[in-house]
Parts: structure tokens; C-alpha cells; sequence
């Protein structure tokens, strides 16, 4: 069977495989290859995928379809998903200094809103856990300050720091933030420094024997040697940041997809909360999609293994 | 070649000792009044049975680590910290996978603030005399174990250092890319003019690189015998005078393996 070739003709049957494509070299670090086989492994992939929700969905469908379960409180895809108008409405409430939007906007506009707290959550945790890591690292007063504190406050459930952030930061984008910050600084404090010191001696030494300064050392080696493994401790934790910002938002924040939530149980809207957390769902995926490019683009010579890359 | 104190370039290790973690009950006693100079040019190999302090020797020589007692000097002065006239290459080649191979190559230069233009050329011109100019643009985890190690010093040379401290280089890589890289390393000597001080657990590799061969006993390392090499390169190894090196060191060194194992048997017990 003759099938479709990116390259724009189709391939000949019983043609012979050109040996060694300079491709395979390059796919063992990573580096993109826009061979076949790597298309044909993406469409393998999403095939895969679209066969998990299908599945899980069909199970759902046929549970209603045999009635074991209560449309009122479980509705299945179908009946959820159907009527997009209708769900989508109750978001125009859902973000701030709403007038009154066309129902596709206000879907949009929620999500954005709170992947942007998830974001800015992310970003200032990374950057500033980066920071600590490496002072509790390299200085030894900042070490024994600071060390103590952050192991004590890093088991601290980040529900139990919702109320510190509303007396603080009031109701907004700032408490959602926080929340989020708090839910993933301190893990990526620990990440930050576990990974320094599991940097390889020869590493340092190398660099030392070139004799590079202490900050050099520092930039150009100990910061590309962890950056993947914090990279991928930012994409455990990802998911973590998602959770907390929802949690936020049904709290204290008075907007994005939390609220939405929050909205659907108290109007007993079993519909809505299906809707909103296949949203939450697909954002989330989406997320995690777009750190896993970043992370091989940026971070290529950290070769691709396991099912997380 | 005999090393002469008069030559001011010279590396003088006077009396040196190192005990790791002194005035502790960790404490070991690693190395014990080494007395070795090292004339410039010279190829000085250092061998002995395991635990016996000479990669010791080397990280002091190259201020990775501080001398406990006694003094290292280079062209007269105290060796200081870890510094480019004395490069090191380690067992593992500890490329940086985040550069290719040419800016692994030119990264001391790099931090020198040697221009792009110029890294390049003297990264081009120090592969092509590890036989690696192919190699420019690849990634390190595109090459093989023996063609890292060629990186490796290729980025030691970059350093133009007058002394390169090689510790067991060549110990994780088979027969024959081992023997290619002793061939390769005597190239570079030979160009470079740099001393070397090579730490090995072969015999055959002591052999077929030194000048002179310095002998360890078992911990604390001391300087059992300094044996001299005086044949021309490359050496046969079926040559008599190879041969009669060779069952001198083999005699030397089972002394001292068997005297580690019986101190490594009496502290089990």
C-alpha cells in the first residue's frame, strides 16, 4: 500500500530503506528530525491518545445508556458538552468587571485568566526559588538561616496558607498568584538544591582548573547542568500549581474556572462542572504540552526518555 | 631524562603528606613524604596499587585539593589554587553536553574572553591534532567514549598549560582505543612540550609513555622506587629491555598489592 510522504510524492512500494538517514544521529539527543517516522510516531501518539478519552467517554456513555447513572448528578459527554451556549453563559460573571460578553469570549477570557495566574505563579516560583536555592548552596550563613525555615514551611498544605493570602492580598489576581507561588516554591527550593548538589565534582572542577571564577562556574556550568532536572520538577509540579489556583479561585479571587466551579455546586449544576472540568483538563494538558516543547527545544542536550518527555 | 633543580620551570614536590579529614577518626593518611621533580617536557608516569594516593598527588598538584604538609612548587613558586598552567583530564571526559564539542573545547578561552572567531580557529586547529577535526560541530553525546576522551584533551591543550595532569584517562576505555590514545597523547607531548604527569594502573601503558616510571607503596603513598625509561618510542613490547621494565615493576608492585590487601583484611576485622 503506497501511503502519503511529507516530501510531497508517495512512497514507491518495495523501495529499499536508505540506510543510516542522517536523522538517526540526531534523534538520540533529541534534536528535531522532520523524518517519516518521526510524523508517523506523532500520529501514533495522538492515535493512542484520542483511543484513552474515547474509551473512558464510551464507558461513561454506556453506563448512562444502560442507566446506572443518574443524568441529574452524572451526565455523560454528550448531554455536557452538547449545548455549548448554555454552559458557556454562566462564564460571563466569571471574570472581573464583566460586561457582558458573547458566550465564546467569556469561555476564553476565564481560562485566560487563570492561566495567567498560573503563569505568574510559576515564573516568580521558579525564578525565585532559583535564587534561594543557589544562595542556600554556595553561602554557608544564608544556608544555616534559611535551610531550617524552608524545611519547616515546605510540608505546610498550601489550603492552610488561603487565608494568610486573603488578609494579606485582599481578593484579585494577587492572592490566586501567591497561592500558587507558595504551592510550588518551596519543593522547587529543595529541587533547586538537590540538583547543585548532584552536580558532578568534575564538573566543577573542570571548570576550576580552566580557572574559572566562582560566578562563571556558576553561570556557565551549574545552572545548564540543573536546569533539566528543574525543568522537569517545574512539570511535576505543574499540575500541583493547577490544582492550588483552582482552589484560589473558589475561595478568594471571585473569577477564572475555580469560580466557575463553585458556582456550579452551589446552582446544583452538575452539567456546568462537567463542562468546566473538562476545560480545566484540556488547559491543563495544554500546559504541560507547551512546557514539554520549551523544555525540548531549550534543554536539547538532556536526551528524551521515559513516558514524561 | 633526569630532572635538574636548576631549571626554574620545573615542578619541585618537597616532603609533601595529605591526610584526609585530620584530627578526626575518619582520618586517612594518604600520601607520606613524596619527594618528585618534573623537569619541563618531561613524560613522568605515576603508578600503584589502588588507594595508594597518587590521584592524590595529582589533585594537589593541580590545587584541587590542599597539601597538608610539605610544599609544591612550580617555575619556584607554591603552587595556589586550581589554576590553566596545570590542566587536569579525568577519568570520565566530563564534556559539558549543553556545548558542542567545539565550545567544550574553547571554553577556557571562552572565559578569557578569547572572540568567537578566534575560538573557532583554535578549536579547528587542537581537534585536528587529536585527529578529530570531523568532530567541529557534534555534540558530545554523539561521540564515542574514546573520541570524548580526545575532546577532553583537546581542552586541556586550549589551555596552552605547561603541565597536563592525567588521571587514569584512558581506565574506562577498551584495548585498542586505549593504545590508539597513547599514541595520540605522545603526539601531543611531543607538540605541546608540556610535562606530563599520567597516573595509571597499567604496567604495559606505564611502559609505553614515560620518561621516568614512579613506583607507590600501599597507603600512605610513598615513593617506592623511580624507574627510568631510557628507550626510544614507540617501544615494542615484545623488545627485551621492555620486557626486563616490565618484570621489574610487575615484582615492585606485587609487594605493594599484597601488603593493601592485608591492611585492607586487618581493618575488616
Amino acid at each position: 500500500m503506497a501511503r502519503p510522504d511529507p516530501a510531497g510524492g508517495t512512497a514507491v512500494p518495495g523501495a529499499l530503506p536508505i540506510p543510516t538517514a542522517p536523522g538517526a544521529v540526531l534523534r538520540q539527543v533529541g534534536i528535531a528530525d522532520p523524518s517519516p517516522s518521526r510524523l508517523r510516531r506523532a500520529l501514533v501518539t495522538a492515535g493512542w491518545s484520542l483511543a484513552s478519552v474515547s474509551l473512558f467517554a464510551g464507558l461513561w456513555e454506556l453506563a448512562w445508556i444502560l442507566k446506572l447513572l443518574d443524568p441529574l448528578l452524572m451526565p455523560p459527554p454528550h448531554i455536557f458538552l452538547r449545548d455549548f451556549g448554555s454552559q458557556a453563559k454562566f462564564f460571563d460573571t466569571a471574570t472581573i468587571g464583566s460586561a457582558s460578553k458573547a458566550p465564546a469570549v467569556a469561555v476564553l477570557t476565564t481560562i485566560l485568566a487563570t492561566s495567567l495566574r498560573v503563569l505568574a505563579g510559576l515564573t516568580l516560583a521558579f525564578a525565585g526559588s532559583l535564587m534561594v536555592g543557589i544562595l542556600v548552596s554556595y553561602v554557608t550563613l544564608a544556608r544555616r538561616l534559611m535551610l531550617p525555615m524552608l524545611t519547616l514551611l515546605a510540608p505546610i498544605s498550601p489550603v492552610a496558607w488561603l487565608p494568610v493570602a486573603i488578609f494579606v492580598f485582599g481578593i484579585g489576581n494577587a492572592p490566586a498568584v501567591f497561592m500558587v507561588f507558595i504551592g510550588v516554591f518551596f519543593i522547587m527550593t529543595m529541587a533547586t538544591v538537590s540538583q547543585i548538589a548532584g552536580v558532578p565534582a568534575t564538573y566543577i572542577d573542570v571548570a576550576r582548573t580552566m580557572g574559572a571564577s566562582r560566578t562563571q562556574t556558576l553561570r556557565r556550568v551549574v545552572l545548564p547542568a540543573i536546569l533539566p532536572g528543574l525543568f522537569l520538577v517545574l512539570r511535576l509540579n505543574l499540575f500541583a500549581a493547577w490544582i492550588v489556583v483552582l482552589i484560589a479561585e473558589a475561595v478568594g479571587v471571585g473569577s477564572g474556572l475555580g469560580q466557575i466551579v463553585i458556582l456550579a455546586r452551589n446552582t446544583f449544576n452538575s452539567s456546568l462542572v462537567f463542562f468546566t472540568m473538562t476545560l480545566i483538563g484540556v488547559t491543563g494538558f495544554l500546559f504541560d504540552y507547551a512546557l514539554r516543547v520549551i523544555q525540548r527545544r531549550l534543554l536539547w542536550w538532556e536526551p528524551a526518555s521515559g513516558v514524561l518527555s | 631524562m633526569t630532572s635538574t633543580k636548576a631549571d626554574t620551570r620545573s615542578l619541585c614536590c618537597t616532603a609533601v603528606g595529605k591526610t584526609w579529614a585530620p584530627g578526626t577518626a575518619r582520618a586517612v593518611h594518604a600520601l607520606d613524604d613524596v619527594d618528585l621533580d618534573v623537569a619541563p617536557g618531561e613524560f613522568v608516569v605515576l603508578i600503584g596499587p589502588s588507594g595508594c594516593g597518587k590521584s592524590t598527588l595529582l589533585s594537589l598538584v593541580a590545587g584541587l585539593e590542599q597539601i597538608t604538609t610539605g610544599a609544591i612548587e612550580h617555575g619556584g613558586r607554591p603552587v595556589g589554587a586550581a589554576g590553566p598552567d596545570r590542566c587536569m583530564i579525568f577519568q570520565q571526559a566530563s564534556l559539558y553536553p549543553w556545548l558542542s564539542v567545539s565550545d567544550n573545547v574553547t571554553f577556557g578561552p571562552r572565559l578569557r574572553g578569547m572572540p568567537k572567531v578566534q575560538r573557532r580557529e583554535l578549536a579547528e586547529r587542537l581537534l585536528r591534532t587529536v585527529g578529530l577535526a570531523h568532530a567541529v560541530d557534534q555534540r558530545p553525546a554523539e561521540l564515542s567514549g574514546g573520541m570524548r576522551q580526545r575532546v577532553a584533551i583537546a581542552r586541556a591543550l586550549a589551555m596552552e598549560p605547561e603541565i597536563l595532569l592525567m588521571d587514569e584517562p584512558f581506565a574506562a576505555l577498551d584495548v585498542q582505543t586505549r593504545s590508539k590514545l597513547q599514541d595520540h597523547v605522545i603526539d601531543v607531548w611531543r607538540q605541546s612540550g608540556a610535562s606530563v604527569l599520567f597516573v595509571t594502573h597499567h604496567i604495559d601503558e606505564a611502559i609505553a609513555l614515560a620518561d621516568r616510571i614512579v613506583v607507590f607503596t600501599a597507603a600512605p603513598g610513598r615513593i617506592k622506587e623511580i624507574v627510568p625509561v631510557d628507550l626510544p618510542r614507540p617501544r615494542n613490547p615484545r623488545d627485551a629491555a621492555v620486557h626486563e621494565i616490565h618484570d621489574h615493576l610487575l615484582d615492585l608492585l606485587r609487594d605493594e598489592v599484597d601488603r593493601a590487601f592485608a591492611e585492607q583484611e586487618r581493618l575488616v576485622r
